[in-house]
Order: structure tokens, then C-alpha cells, then sequence
């Protein structure tokens, strides 16, 4: 076991955990973040998709050990309070979420796209996303949501 | 978007685009999934599953040096009620006995308190088999050498047939101008919802057997506990959490998980939770049904048709599971939107020993239409006439009869859409300029047209038999709540079906909430499935509300107009009078609509969705790579409820098409999936799809809710033939199934030069 220390969405979080342990089931099991989802278990449909130190992520690809130290947001750190991030508001509006499975790492890979590139065009946005696999939507109002959040002012303070 | 037609009646809420309803939670990441739920003393389970395609098994043998008294151990043997799952049939068994029939065909169930100690001893159980020679193709099948299903004789293998006879086909051949043959086939496609099947279950002897977990329909699994413990309806609780797609894929299968978790909690006598991970997902679950089907067409000098003889053979895997009716669905869209005096249709499911195929959108519908809509464009270069000119001159028209002899008696809008969605492609236009561009060109362009109907609802007397109740009750917390045993998992149900209960009841879309979706709450609406719910489901909740008016102004005294204070006060006062203020409608069949099963005529469908989408492609001649750059769909579904929803569908649809079109294909080795995993089995991503142009136009169904027919199949239809109509006009190669990998353009291009004379316009 190894004793991880990290933070979480701001907040400082210790964990004791196996060191292979992956970083997705150290946020569902040992802190109770379920918004992150395994769809795949090998990095290709993006629901378990985190921000870790700034860069996005597969958290079922990451050992616990590697994020000793990092900063992690995960889609529960996304709404201040009970205000939603202009990307949860877009998506709600734009009809961005079907089944809202893949929601949690879609949005967490469009937060990261708006903090890199605040009005991304089209193509940037097909291409921020292709790692994220959506089987409702076919994407098109997933592109809607993220245009819309890019005018809301997407690059909001916690979608640094 | 669509104008408002003049006979649409006016409303508040439908048709509008209201907020999903339970948006705010997905949108938060709060919403919790079946694998989200941990309870205290939770057992996790697992399967061991079969590694050959037929074969007796001749002995277990358990690893020593597996602590095996940890785990609880499940095997047929503790079946307390049926080894079936009661499905249409009772064919499939629930754990293997004896006979394995399929691979990864569940024979052992494992439950331990760490899920983590699971896998390793899966693979420390080691079972022996006498093996069987195994049937893994249609025309395996079709020899009858090895009967694998079904009685010892010429009726062996076959799941179901169909013979559907209309005028006199044998007269046709002599006296047509061409007759045009082609061999059409599809793939199995994977469902691939992002949230693999997951079920958890618990068991006391007071309360029964309670199951909660990722489903569509939660009374067929509700139909197949009872059977397999053997326990009364009352014992029995099945409960739809949060559902993270579904397409099909959890129609028919979440009976058997249910059923797995179940036994395991029965014998653990604790929790269990079964969560499949993706391989195991991908491995053992339902499928679509692969395909053949071969046409052969006569035509007059001027393109109509004279008689269409189609014969379907679907491969159905190991078990019966749903392929009736998915064959019958397939049947009854072969002729496409098209009228022809004389047809004759003869189709059959066939056993195979692969995984059993299932529900997936669109039934059997997609299978076929890519069968005719590819043979149409074939017909039109046999005639000489455009794609769009062969289909104008075929299309049916209100009051034409169909192959069951089906008397449209509905609008019928053919000729509107194809106008439409030639104009919005820019078709003509477009057309003529791939071909003076093509042949100068690596890149070969082209567009392809597909038109199409999609039947609403169960086929035939589904609807009858299912006989749906569905209503509303208003509990104490001045909420209105929507009963209802249809689940939400992305297509809209739950917005939808507000929207319809708030306009019924003149209140607003807040005042709205849907009840839990738990067969202890609910009544029996019926599947979530056939594009039924808005507007058979949906119409149930509409009269509901009409019927709860009038039991408050009956006995309540609500007022003729009426805020939303006075009706919760009026139903207080009902309450008070009654214990519980409930309004709950059965199903009516529409008038004259009535299906003959022995005859296999009438009115299939009570009404149908009508479409035409063109697809824009671009192939590659370099990488052998066939694209999608732009897909026009318009479309006929009656009334739009949700136009951020229904367009959501279409798109949604349209990309699932797109995959099995060009992407997604299932590699079976002895029967085995072998690519198994979202690294090799590969769907469209946010890269892929095209720009995707949605249309409606709007005829209201005087029997659905507000005017709706159904929507949710309706695209998977038509991009696939759309699509391979397209690379023909763009490379001049006819390609007759799907999926079209690169690698399939690629040996035929080797075989013969892409065309090098332009395209003719």
C-alpha cells in the first residue's frame, strides 16, 4: 500500500492504496466520485476522462502512484456550488446529454479544450473530442453544446 | 427546422424544446448508473462462460489452490424454478447443464466480497467438453447436415419462416422489360452502448427477489425472474436505474444478468452486484442479426415495377431469443416504400451456433431496406433512369396497397421529401460536378439517395397482445406523477412523456415528475422498444389526463379554466374523498387497423415514419478509405414533440449507421468475437461524422400522443444503403455488403481499376 496524497478538485485528499491502483477506482471507490465511468478499461472511449495537472486524462489508464502530488478535477468539480459551468448549462440546453453516460468525460474534455483555446473552431472541436465516444448523440449536439459554452464564456474560473 | 403546418393543432408544451428532464443530474455527473451503487456487504459477481461453439461438457475441474470455500459457487443445479429464459420462447437456458451451444454461453456463476479476487479464479475453472461440429454461418445452416436447433428434419434450424404472396408473381417475367437479380448482405453490428449490462440483486425470504440494473424493459425481465425462481409476480421487483444506453441491446439480454445476479444473491443470500466489463460485454451480448437477402425484380420499359420475388435469411445465433419478430419486422420493410402488384416473400431465421443475435434499432428493418434501396439503384442503372426518377415512379402513394395488402389510407408524402432533400443536398447540381470532377481526380466523390419507411409500434397484433396500461397518480406533494413502466436511457422518455402529461393537463412541465421506474410502482406499459413509446405510451398518458379533468370537475369541483393551485387543491379534495387521486388508460387499438397472424395480412403497422436521406461521400483512391461528408436527411414522423430531442435522434441514429455502413465489424473465430475490445471494434468519433442535416415535415397521427408516430428507429434505416449508393456513383463499383472496410475497397480495386469514364449524370 502506498499513502497518496493529492488534491481533488481543490481539496487536499489523502488515500492509502495499492501503488498500480488506477486513479479511476481510487475516485469511485476510496473517494466516492462516480462521475468519472468505465466504458472501456483501456483508454479509447474517454468516459473515465479527468484533468490531471492541467492535462486531460484516462484516469483507467493512470496508476495512483503517478498522481501523488497532482491536481485532479473531475466533473464533480466542475459546478461552483450549485451553479452550473457553462458547459453543463449548454449541454443541458443544447441537448448535449442522452443517456449522460459519457457526459461527465465529454465535459471534462471540452473544459479542457475551452481552457487551451476559448473559441475553438469546428475542426478544433471534432478534434478536442475525438478521444470522448458518445453512442446517443452522433455528436453534432455535443458540438452545439460546446460552441454555445465557447460564447457563454466557456473559460470559466474553475475550467482552469 | 420544420414551418408549422396549418393542421397542427396549437399547444403550449409539446413541441417545444423543454429541458431533459433529468438533465441536471447527467449534466452534473450525479446521475447514478447501475456500477455506481455500493451497499454494505456487497458481493460482486462473475461468469464462466463456454470457449467452444457446440459440444457436451463432460467435467469441471477447480483449481486447488483457489480458496474455493470463499466464494459462493452457482451452478445450474441451483436453478430454483426454470433453467429458461422465458423470452418469446423458452429455448435459451439460464446456465448450461450440459450442452453448450455458443460461445462465451454462461455455465458457472462466482460471487466474492472483492471483485478484484474474480478474475483469477474464472480462469482457475477449467472445463472439459466432448465437442460437437458447430454451424457458424447461414449457409451452414441452410445445408441441414448438422441440425442444431428445432426438429430432426427439414424444418430443422429454422427459428421462424415467413411466405407472404401478393397477386400473381409467376405471370410477371414473361412480359418485362428487364429483370434485374442481386445478392445483398449485412453484418452483425455491437451496440456498443458506453455503459456495459450491469445488474444488482438481492434476496429475502419476506420480500422476494429484487433486482435493479440497466435495462429497457423492465416487465420482460420482471416475466423471466419469475420463471427462473419460480416465485410469484409479487415476489418479484425488478427496478431501471439510470441506463446508459441501450439501442436494443438491453431489450432481451438483461434478463439473462438479471437473472445471473439474481441466483447469486439467492444463494450468497446477500447483495450482489454483476457489472460486465467491456470484453465481456462485447464477447456474450446480443447483436444484430447478419443477413442475406437476394431480389430478384421485374420492370417495365418505363421503371415500374412489376413483381418483386425477395427471399431473407437471417442468422440468428444459438437461441430464438427475438428473431421472429425481428424476421417478420425485416419482412415487412423488404419492399421498401414502393407499390408492386405481384410480390412473393419467403423468409427464414436460421440457428447458428454464435452468440444468440437480438433486439438492436431498427429490428430487421435496417437489414432489408439496405437490401432494396441498394437493388433500386441497380434497377434504375437497368432501366436507364436517375436514382431519384426510379423511386418517384414507384413510390406508394395513399391508397395504394402494400405487400400484406395494407390499404394506406394515411398521407402519404413521398414525393415531398425527395424534393426536399434533393433541393437541400444540392443533388443535381452536385452530381453532375462529381462527375466532370471524378475522373481528374484522386479523390472520387458521389451522392446516394435512400428512401424508406419505418412501421410505429409493435408489428402486426403486438399492440393488442401487449394490451398497455400506463397513467398518472398525484401524490400529496402537489406533483403530478407519470406511471409508467417505460425506461429512459438517452432517447428523451421521460421529458417526452411530461410534455405530453403537462399539455394534457393544462399545467406547466415543472408540475411534472416521472414516477420510479419499479414494477412495484408502475404498471405494465409495455417494452421501450419499436419506436412505441411517444406514441402508444405516450397516447395512453394523453387520455389519462384527459380522464383525470374530467374526474376533478366530476367530483372535485375544478373549475372549467383553472391555475395550477386550483388543480392540486381539486385533487386534495379528491383525495380526501377517494384515498389517492389515480388516472390510468388501457390501450385501444386504432379503428380499422386489424393484422390477420394466420394469413400474415393486414395492417402491419397502424402507421408508418416515411423518410428520404442522401448521403455525400468521398473515397479515397489512395488509402481505400470511403468517408461520409455530409448526410441530408428528411423526414415524416408525425407530430414533433422535442425538437431538440427528435433531432437528437436523428443525428444519433444516423451516426450508428454510419458505423455500421463503414466501421463496425463483428470478427468471429470458431464463433468467437475476437475483436472484442473498443481498440479493434471501432465506431464513428467526434472525427468521423459528417454535418448531419435534420428536416421534419409534419403529419399529425390522429392516434398517437399530440399527433406522434414513432421516430427512434427511423434513421438507422437508410444511411447504410445511402451510403454504398454513393461509393457506386462515385467509383462505379457496386458493393453489396456491409460493412465496407477499407480493406474490401481496396481488393476490389486491385481486381478492377476504379472507373476511369466520368459518372454519367
Amino acid at each position: 500500500m502506498s499513502l497518496i496524497e493529492f488534491i481533488v478538485n481543490g481539496q487536499r485528499t489523502q488515500v492509502e492504496a495499492p501503488p498500480m491502483k488506477r486513479l479511476l477506482d481510487v475516485l469511485r471507490e476510496d473517494l466516492g466520485l462516480t462521475g468519472a465511468k468505465e466504458g472501456c478499461g483501456e483508454g479509447e472511449c474517454g468516459s473515465c476522462s479527468v484533468r490531471m495537472n492541467g492535462e486531460l486524462v484516462n484516469s483507467c489508464l493512470v496508476p495512483i502512484l503517478q498522481a501523488n502530488g497532482a491536481h485532479i478535477q473531475t466533473v464533480e468539480g466542475l459546478a461552483i456550488d450549485a451553479e452550473l459551468h457553462p458547459l453543463q448549462k449548454a449541454f443541458l440546453e443544447c441537448g448535449g446529454a442522452q443517456c449522460g453516460i459519457c457526459t461527465p468525460g465529454m465535459l471534462m474534455a471540452a473544459t479542457h479544450l475551452l481552457a487551451h483555446n476559448p473559441h475553438p473552431t469546428l475542426d478544433e472541436i471534432r478534434e478536442g473530442l475525438a478521444g470522448n465516444l458518445c453512442r446517443c448523440t452522433g455528436f453534432i449536439k455535443i458540438f452545439d453544446s460546446v460552441i454555445a459554452a465557447a460564447a457563454m464564456g466557456g473559460n470559466h474560473p474553475h475550467a482552469r | 427546422m420544420s414551418e408549422t403546418p396549418a393542421n397542427r393543432p396549437a399547444t403550449r408544451i409539446v413541441g417545444t424544446p423543454q429541458i431533459r428532464k433529468e438533465g441536471v443530474k447527467k449534466a452534473l455527473g450525479r446521475a447514478k448508473y447501475t456500477d455506481d451503487f455500493e451497499t454494505e456487504g456487497m458481493w460482486h459477481g462473475a461468469t464462466v462462460r463456454s470457449s467452444i461453439p457446440r459440444g457436451r461438457i463432460r467435467a469441471i475441474q477447480y483449481d486447488p489452490r483457489i480458496p474455493w470455500s470463499e466464494f459462493v459457487i452457482v451452478t445450474a443445479a441451483d436453478i430454483p424454478g426454470n433453467n429458461h429464459i422465458a423470452m418469446i420462447g423458452a429455448d435459451q437456458p439460464c446456465l448450461v447443464s450440459e450442452r453448450v451451444n455458443h460461445c462465451d454461453e454462461p455455465i458457472l456463476l462466482l460471487a466474492h466480497p472483492n471483485k478484484r479476487r474474480l478474475p483469477e479464479a474464472v480462469a482457475a475453472i477449467y472445463i472439459e467438453y466432448n465437442p460437437l461440429p458447430a454451424v457458424l454461418s447461414i449457409e451452414e445452416s441452410e445445408t441441414q447436415r448438422e441440425i442444431i436447433w428445432g426438429p430432426n428434419s427439414n424444418q430443422g434450424n429454422i427459428f421462424k419462416q415467413f411466405h407472404l404472396e401478393k397477386g400473381s408473381i409467376d405471370e410477371a417475367w414473361a412480359s418485362a422489360a428487364h429483370i434485374v437479380e442481386g445478392e445483398y448482405a449485412t453484418g452483425a453490428q455491437e451496440h456498443l452502448y458506453i455503459e456495459n449490462n450491469a445488474m444488482i440483486a438481492e434476496y429475502s425470504e419476506e420480500s422476494g427477489l429484487t433486482v435493479r440494473g440497466s435495462l429497457q424493459c423492465p416487465y420482460y425481465v420482471h416475466k423471466s425472474l419469475m420463471a427462473v425462481f419460480d416465485l410469484p409476480a409479487e415476489k418479484v421487483r425488478v427496478i431501471q436505474v439510470e441506463t446508459g444506453g441501450a439501442f436494443g441491446g438491453k431489450e432481451d439480454y438483461p434478463s439473462i444478468i438479471a437473472s445471473h445476479a439474481g441466483l447469486l444473491a439467492f444463494k450468497a443470500r446477500r447483495p450482489v452486484k454483476l457489472v460486465y466489463d467491456r470484453m465481456e460485454d462485447l464477447a456474450a451480448t446480443t447483436k444484430r442479426h447478419p443477413s442475406r437477402t437476394r431480389h430478384r425484380t421485374a420492370v417495365d420499359r418505363d421503371g415500374k415495377l412489376m413483381a418483386m420475388e425477395i427471399d431473407i435469411a437471417l442468422d440468428g445465433g444459438a437461441y430464438a431469443t427475438l428473431s421472429s419478430t425481428v424476421l417478420s419486422r425485416a419482412t415487412l420493410h423488404s419492399t421498401g416504400p414502393y407499390a408492386c402488384p405481384n410480390v412473393r416473400i419467403t423468409s427464414k431465421a436460421w440457428a447458428t451456433n454464435t452468440v444468440p443475435c437480438g433486439a438492436f434499432r431498427g429490428f430487421g428493418a435496417p437489414q432489408s431496406i439496405f437490401a432494396i434501396e441498394r437493388h433500386m439503384d441497380q434497377i434504375a442503372r437497368a432501366v436507364g433512369l436517375t436514382p431519384d426518377e426510379i423511386r418517384r415512379r414507384n413510390f406508394l402513394h395513399t391508397g395504394d396497397t402494400t405487400a400484406t395488402e395494407q390499404r394506406m389510407n394515411e398521407p402519404i408524402i413521398l414525393d415531398t421529401l425527395l424534393e426536399r432533400a434533393l433541393q437541400e443536398s444540392d443533388y443535381h447540381a452536385k452530381r453532375a460536378r462529381f462527375a466532370q470532377q471524378n475522373p481528374h481526380s484522386a479523390i472520387k466523390r458521389g451522392l446516394g439517395l435512400a428512401a424508406f419507411y419505418h412501421g410505429a409500434g409493435f408489428t402486426g397484433s403486438g399492440e393488442r397482445y401487449l394490451n398497455s396500461l400506463a397513467g398518472i397518480d398525484v401524490p400529496a406533494n402537489n406533483k403530478v406523477r407519470v406511471l409508467v413502466a417505460n425506461t429512459e436511457f438517452g432517447q428523451g422518455t421521460g421529458t417526452i412523456l411530461s410534455q405530453i402529461a403537462a399539455e394534457a393537463l393544462g399545467l406547466s412541465y415543472d408540475d411534472i415528475e416521472m414516477a420510479p421506474c419499479d414494477t412495484s410502482i408502475v404498471p405494465n406499459s409495455g417494452p421501450t422498444v419499436a419506436s412505441r413509446t411517444s406514441m402508444v405510451v405516450g397516447r395512453l398518458i394523453e387520455r389519462s389526463g384527459g380522464q383525470l379533468i374530467a374526474m376533478l370537475r366530476k367530483e372535485a369541483n375544478l373549475a372549467e379554466t383553472y391555475s395550477a393551485s386550483e388543480f392540486f387543491a381539486a385533487c386534495n379534495r379528491y383525495r380526501k374523498q377517494h384515498g389517492k387521486v389515480e388516472s390510468l388508460c388501457r390501450y385501444e387499438a386504432p379503428p380499422n387497423v386489424y393484422w390477420d397472424d394466420q394469413k400474415y395480412r393486414g395492417e402491419a403497422y397502424p402507421t408508418f415514419a416515411w423518410a428520404v436521406y442522401i448521403a455525400e461521400v468521398a473515397v479515397d483512391t489512395v488509402t481505400y478509405s470511403a468517408e461520409v461528408t455530409n448526410l441530408y436527411t428528411v423526414q415524416e414522423v408525425g407530430r414533433v414533440l422535442n425538437p431538440t430531442l427528435a433531432a437528437g435522434q436523428i443525428e444519433g441514429g444516423v451516426a450508428q449507421a454510419i458505423g455500421y455502413a463503414l466501421y463496425e465489424k463483428v470478427q468471429l473465430k470458431n464463433g468467437h468475437m475476437v475483436n472484442n475490445q473498443m481498440t479493434n471494434y471501432i465506431m464513428p468519433t467526434a472525427a468521423d461524422v459528417p454535418p448531419i442535416q435534420v428536416s421534419f415535415e409534419e403529419i399529425p397521427f390522429a392516434h398517437g400522443a399530440y399527433g406522434a408516430k414513432g421516430i427512434g428507429e427511423l434513421p438507422h434505416d437508410g444511411p447504410a444503403p445511402a451510403i454504398l449508393n454513393a461509393i457506386q456513383e462515385a467509383t462505379g463499383q457496386s458493393f453489396r455488403s456491409i460493412p465496407l472496410l477499407p480493406e474490401d475497397i481496396f481488393l476490389r480495386f486491385l481486381a478492377h481499376k476504379p472507373a476511369e469514364e466520368p459518372v454519367t449524370a
